[in-house]
């Protein structure tokens, strides 16, 4: 893991800061998801500060990677990760879930710099994903199409109808990762509608699949860099992941999914991952 | 009256047409290459055809990410399925996120007659027009449907086109320019208005052939936008006296609804609504049903006749 010496202590602290704006922007709002934002927030570092080929300055780039956040509700982490990479201005993020404000509760597409699908209702980002992989195989382009979805939301038929289409189109130029918390609102996803043995239905409708730790950001790393994990086959990147990473009494609790920390549970979050910075 | 032609005749043709000069069109379906009359298409673009096979929410969120990538796709399934089924997508993949992608709802209202309401797409029009920023056009005749495929390819944004496998004869002249929004009077009158939409049109006209033959004077409004619906044409036909409304759809929430819904706010008069009212059609060919319903032009003359004695009496 050398190769990436000086590129993780950056971005472990650029995920950590994440956490902390993520976090922020949920007890300032009184509304969120936290539980998903910090689960996610290690994959959306690595993607957006080292794998995906984008350019804040040119967002609409038609060359540029294509990134869909399907679990929409993770938007606090979203928007926070692209301010943090330059999207837009830092001090917009304060503005989140106000009245008449662009930070909608959900990512709408065309309001925020970044955002490349207007997401919440769960099992739609699979399906836009590829429709932009074949869009880009039509044009013979090199960019490429990321989409991060929940786990819970593989419950959802509209997804296994994108992921059979993408196995049969053999889209290479695809990449779906699962934020494998093992939680979704109510419970587990093994004790509600279980998905295992989740990489073997990924595999059998014809998508390479490999399986990482969600918060190791070197792994994610070689594994991202490393794409297609199998020739003509579309990517799945089943990234395990802690719901409330981060934040001891947040994570791995079900009711966390979008329970608001007080001020001092917020004042205590803060200190546990500032307490993390080396 | 004239001879009478399938609409996804010229839908075809006019598609065709599109994409050899728009390298941008796609087409997309749900394994309907035949009954969306995209066979000649496929031949002759076969790398722009994706068939998606049965699955309508993938259908219409694919067609989304085409859009988002720069693609113009039109997307064609059986209305009843497109419609239904796929009804998120439509309202969160289309119209909220503004991708500009062409719904084209198939053999809508009850062209499958026989086989029955679960194929049946009565509620089609209620359901797309209450979406926000999405555009709902029900052409009348081959000509209007040629117009109809080449103005949605044009505007920016999404559009359903709400096409019939009804035979129906010319109701618009050759060189009838379409125009989004913007509702086509096809015979003048002083008495009352007929205000029809898709393939209600032709027998719209034959009502008031048969209304004239008994002194009344019809107009006749070929309302084929349904949104944004033309206001000022249907304000101006209130002005003038009541107005009946025939969609092969049900009352609630479509074509009448959407009139009534002018009418009350700008220029109050009578209405009757003619179209399914209210329940799932028993099996019977789609002439059949028509004419169960009373959607013939002798169910138009009544509804029209009782409407002007009414208003004199």
């Amino acid at each position: 893991m050398h190769i990436y010496a000086d590129i993780i202590p950056r971005l472990t602290d650029q995920a950590r800061r994440i956490r902390r704006t993520s976090l922020q922007m949920v007890h300032a709002a009184g509304l969120g998801h936290p539980g998903g934002d910090l689960s996610a927030a290690d994959i959306l570092t690595t993607l957006f500060f080292h794998v995906l080929r984008v350019d804040p300055a040119h967002p609409q780039d038609p060359e540029r990677d294509r990134f869909i956040l399907s679990k929409g509700h993770a938007s606090a982490s979203l928007y926070a990760t692209l301010a943090e990479r330059g999207f837009f201005p830092r001090g917009q993020l304060s503005t989140f879930m106000k009245p008449l404000a662009d930070l909608n509760g959900h990512p709408a597409r065309g309001k925020v710099p970044g955002i490349e699908a207007s997401t919440g209702p769960l099992g739609h980002g699979l399906p836009i994903a590829v429709g932009m992989a074949i869009a880009a195989r039509m044009d013979r382009a090199e960019w490429r199409t990321f989409v991060l979805t929940g786990d819970g939301e593989l419950q959802e038929g509209s997804n296994w109808e994108a992921i059979m289409a993408a196995g049969q189109f053999q889209l290479d130029n695809l990449t779906a990762i699962v934020d494998r918390n093992g939680l979704q609102l109510g419970d587990t996803t093994e004790r509600t509608i279980g998905l295992e043995p989740l990489a073997e239905r990924w595999r059998t409708f014809g998508w390479g699949v490999v399986e990482v730790d969600g918060h190791d950001i070197a792994g994610l790393l070689q594994t991202f860099e490393a794409l297609p994990v199998e020739a003509g086959r579309p990517t799945c990147v089943i990234a395990k992941t802690h719901k409330g990473r981060g934040v001891s009494f947040i994570e791995d609790r079900a009711e966390w999914h979008h329970r608001i920390p007080t001020d001092a549970e917020l004042e205590a979050a803060l200190a546990e991952l500032d307490g993390g910075a080396q | 009256m004239t001879d009478l032609a399938d609409c996804r005749v010229a839908f075809g043709e006019a598609l065709i047409d599109l994409a050899g000069a728009d390298p941008r069109i796609v087409a997309l379906t749900n394994d309907s290459i035949g009954s969306s009359n995209l066979t000649e298409f496929k031949q002759r673009f076969p790398d722009r055809l994706v068939n998606v096979g049965i699955a309508e929410q993938n259908l219409v969120g694919m067609s989304a990410g085409l859009a988002a990538a720069g693609k113009i796709p039109f997307a064609c399934s059986a209305s009843c399925f497109l419609t239904a089924r796929a009804l998120e997508q439509i309202k969160v993949d289309l119209a909220y996120s503004r991708n500009n992608v062409k719904l084209c709802g198939m053999s809508s209202g009850m062209a499958y007659g026989a086989l029955g309401a679960t194929h049946h797409s009565i509620e089609d029009l209620a359901w797309t027009r209450a979406i926000a920023d999405l555009t709902v056009i029900a052409p009348a005749d081959p000509i209007e449907t040629a117009g109809a495929v080449r103005a949605a390819a044009r505007m920016d944004g999404p559009v359903f086109l709400r096409l019939s496998r009804m035979p129906v004869p010319a109701v618009h002249a050759a060189d009838h320019a379409f125009e989004v929004g913007r509702a086509v009077s096809l015979r003048e009158g002083s008495d009352v208005t007929i205000i029809a939409a898709g393939v209600m049109v032709s027998r719209a006209i034959e009502a008031a052939d048969l209304l004239a033959s008994e002194g009344i004077s019809a107009a006749v409004l070929n309302c084929s936008t349904i949104r944004p619906i033309d206001r000022e044409s249907i304000t101006e036909a209130a002005s003038r006296g009541p107005i009946v409304t025939v969609e092969e759809h049900t009352v609630y929430g479509g074509l009448g609804s959407a009139v009534a819904e002018v009418v009350v706010s700008y220029h109050p008069v009578r209405m009757r609504l003619l179209g399914v009212p209210g329940v799932f059609a028993p099996t019977g060919s789609p002439e059949f049903l028509l004419q169960h319903f009373g959607l013939t032009p002798e169910g138009i003359r009544d509804a029209a006749r009782s409407l002007v004695r009414a208003d004199r009496s």
